[in-house]
């Protein structure tokens, strides 16, 4: 992290200020609708929590430096202070309170894109030194090891050993000219590796070419999640370098909602031009490859199961049929939560929450809001295609007591594929040499 | 000698009216400028809809509430989204604003009755005091508000409340409609310099929020 101080932080924040943000910031009337789309709210009860409210930071700037009322008012010595003990008092707001989930820009009435701002926001907060210990930490590991969890090679290269066993399908590293190149969410690897296996089988019977590049790999991007561009432009070029050193066709971004949104939507603007490759998501590409008739499933899952939106994928990213389209081939029983699809509630810790050891009482109370939609259908199982997402459900579920499985999406395509009879798992062919 | 108050209702409906449309247009003009000046640069993600038609789907789907939200804060939502429709109808469709209207930009258009506008007044009226009251007791509303959001309540009914005085002779008419030609002269010429600047912001501020989705091909 460079050298922080609040005259950064206010640079940094004016540097967010652009016509979008004055038009926002300019249409506000302070009626609070948005307070009952956050969950932060609905669910403590205490209006501090009102998303609107935790634009201040970014709105006293705007004032003081954009408007001609502002600017008088600053001249004579009665501008909006912006300090570090008042960012220090907001940094809860900012980081704690807040999972970008997008649901408070859905409700505004004058179309006030609050999340977008909120992001905005912690781009001053990181320049003036207001940020989590948590989220540091994940942001440093990231910068030096290419990951939040630090540098995850040996631990990929034993994930993929163990797939290539179990299926007998090898993952070819590096290999140029392969037509996809996968990236993972450092929660997959490290808890959910079967996510690989996944991949390997899907992509088989699909007949698609891919790859993992063993120099980027990781699809988390913490500096989105912190707030920082400089952090978030090195790890988005960490992966342009290596996909266009591959030459392949697109990237897969991975069950992850914030590396979805880092490399599609952000990243390109990040780096200041478009990638020589394409980016689709994993749910996007199955989709696209069920509708191709590239898989072929054996049968569907016959238990009761409901699909949770991640934030990123669907409200922020546009894939509400997708996810839908893919489990009507292969589950026979799906049940919508209240307010699924583009109005489903937050897991409660997008956006960097989940890093944030600090939140973690109040992620847990949040979570009251998924409980009462799960309560509500009474699922055998959960289905979800984000691994963050379902990283905190598992967490919370256990706190509540609460006996759902939790599974993503992908692994259950792979569950239900047809599967190549002639083809052994190399760990039974290895058993078969032991024997003989 | 003239009727008390006429001298002061002469210089309202003169040069009063002068100066506010004056500041109204100046100030409309500055805030759209120290908007749309600041610019913002191109978006070179590859876009998966298109931005303009959610741009503008999202100006006026905005008009309904969110799902769910009226049920939940039906005063607010439904009281918020009437009075809106009420003060639309009292200015633009009272006789006499017709009349203002005419004088000072040549357009005219039919107008309502003035017995169903003094009605949708007290409606209005009625309205606003119950949406104070919620702006004062409700703990989201009473936590946002500053200043400036009770500065904007009473230039906006102190317009209703003398415009029905003075159109139903409750005290001495001259001086009362002198009062309401003032007050709304007040309420035009502080229109961009308080929050009341949504009146026309809220078009580019939906606009913006509903382009951002069309592009990734959700809907906002």
């Amino acid at each position: 992290m460079t050298a922080v101080s609040i005259e950064r932080g206010i640079e940094a924040l004016r540097q967010q200020v652009d016509a979008s943000v004055a038009s926002y910031m300019s249409s506000c009337i302070h009626c609070g609708l948005c307070a009952q789309a956050c969950l932060f709210y609905t669910e403590t009860g205490d209006p501090k929590y009102t998303p609107q409210r935790k634009l201040e930071p970014l709105y006293r700037v705007w004032k003081n430096d954009f408007t001609l009322l502002g600017r008088l008012a600053s001249m004579v010595g009665m501008g909006c202070k912006v300090t570090d003990e008042f960012l220090h008092e907001w940094e809860e707001l900012m980081y704690d309170s807040c999972t970008l989930c997008g649901r408070c820009t859905m409700a505004c009435p004058v179309g006030i894109d609050i999340t977008a701002m909120v992001r905005k926001t912690r781009e001053g907060m990181v320049a003036s030194g207001h940020v989590p210990e948590g989220l540091i930490g994940a942001a440093t590991r990231a910068v030096e090891g290419g990951g939040p969890m630090g540098d995850l090679l040996p631990a990929l290269k034993a994930v993929i050993r163990r797939s290539e066993a179990a299926t007998g399908i090898p993952v070819e590293l590096d290999k140029e000219g392969a037509e996809y190149m996968v990236i993972l969410s450092a929660q997959e690897t490290v808890g959910f590796p079967e996510i690989v296996e996944a991949y390997s089988k899907i992509f088989k019977q699909a007949g698609v070419t891919w790859t993992i590049s063993t120099e980027t790999f990781e699809g988390t991007n913490v500096g989105i999640q912190i707030g920082s561009r400089d952090i978030a432009r090195q790890l988005v070029q960490n992966v342009v370098d290596a996909a266009e050193k591959l030459k392949v066709k697109a990237v897969i971004a991975p069950e992850c909602g914030h590396a979805y949104t880092a490399l599609r939507w952000e990243g390109p603007n990040l780096i200041g031009r478009t990638y020589e490759f394409g980016v689709v998501h994993i749910t996007e590409l199955v989709d696209q490859l069920i509708k191709e008739g590239r898989i072929k499933f054996k049968g569907k899952n016959k238990n009761r199961i409901t699909y949770h939106d991640p934030c990123q994928t669907n409200r922020r990213g546009g894939m509400l049929e997708q996810p839908r389209a893919i489990l009507a081939e292969i589950s026979e029983n799906l049940v919508e939560m209240e307010d699924a699809g583009i109005w489903n509630w937050c897991c409660g810790g997008g956006g960097g929450v989940g890093a944030n050891e600090r939140a973690e009482e109040l992620r847990t109370t949040v979570f009251l809001r998924k409980k009462r939609q799960l309560d509500g259908v009474k699922p055998d199982e959960l289905v979800t295609s984000c691994a963050n997402c379902r990283n905190i459900i598992e967490e919370a579920l256990d706190h509540y007591e609460m006996d759902l499985p939790v599974l993503g999406l992908t692994e259950m395509v792979a569950e239900y594929m047809e599967t190549d009879e002639t083809e052994e798992p190399a760990a039974d062919k290895a058993a078969e040499g032991e024997d003989q | 000698m003239t009727e008390p108050g006429m001298d002061l209702l002469m210089w309202a409906r003169g040069t009063g009216f002068q100066i506010a449309i004056g500041v109204f247009l100046f100030g409309v003009a500055l805030r759209l400028v120290e908007i749309f000046a600041l610019g913002r640069k191109a978006d070179v993600a590859p876009a998966k809809g298109d931005a303009v038609s959610g741009g503008f789907r999202t100006i006026f789907s905005r008009f309904v509430p969110a799902p769910g939200f009226a049920a939940l804060l039906p005063v607010q939502v439904i009281g918020g989204t009437l009075f809106h429709f009420g003060l639309l109808f009292i200015v633009f469709f009272f006789i006499p604003h017709i009349a203002v209207i005419k004088d000072t930009f040549g357009l005219s258009w039919p107008g309502i009755s003035s017995a169903v506008i003094n009605a949708l007044t007290v409606v209005t009226f009625a309205i606003l005091v119950v949406l104070l009251v919620v702006r004062l007791r409700h703990p989201v509303r009473r936590y946002l508000s500053d200043f400036q959001d009770y500065l904007i309540w009473v230039l906006t009914v102190l317009p209703l409340v003398t415009g029905y005085m003075a159109f139903n002779a409750v005290g001495p008419y001259i001086p009362m409609l002198a009062t309401h030609v003032l007050s709304a002269e007040l309420l035009i010429a502080l229109i961009p310099f308080t929050r009341l600047t949504h009146a026309f912001t809220w078009v580019s501020s939906r606009y913006y929020n509903g382009a951002f989705a069309g592009r990734k091909g959700t809907s906002s």
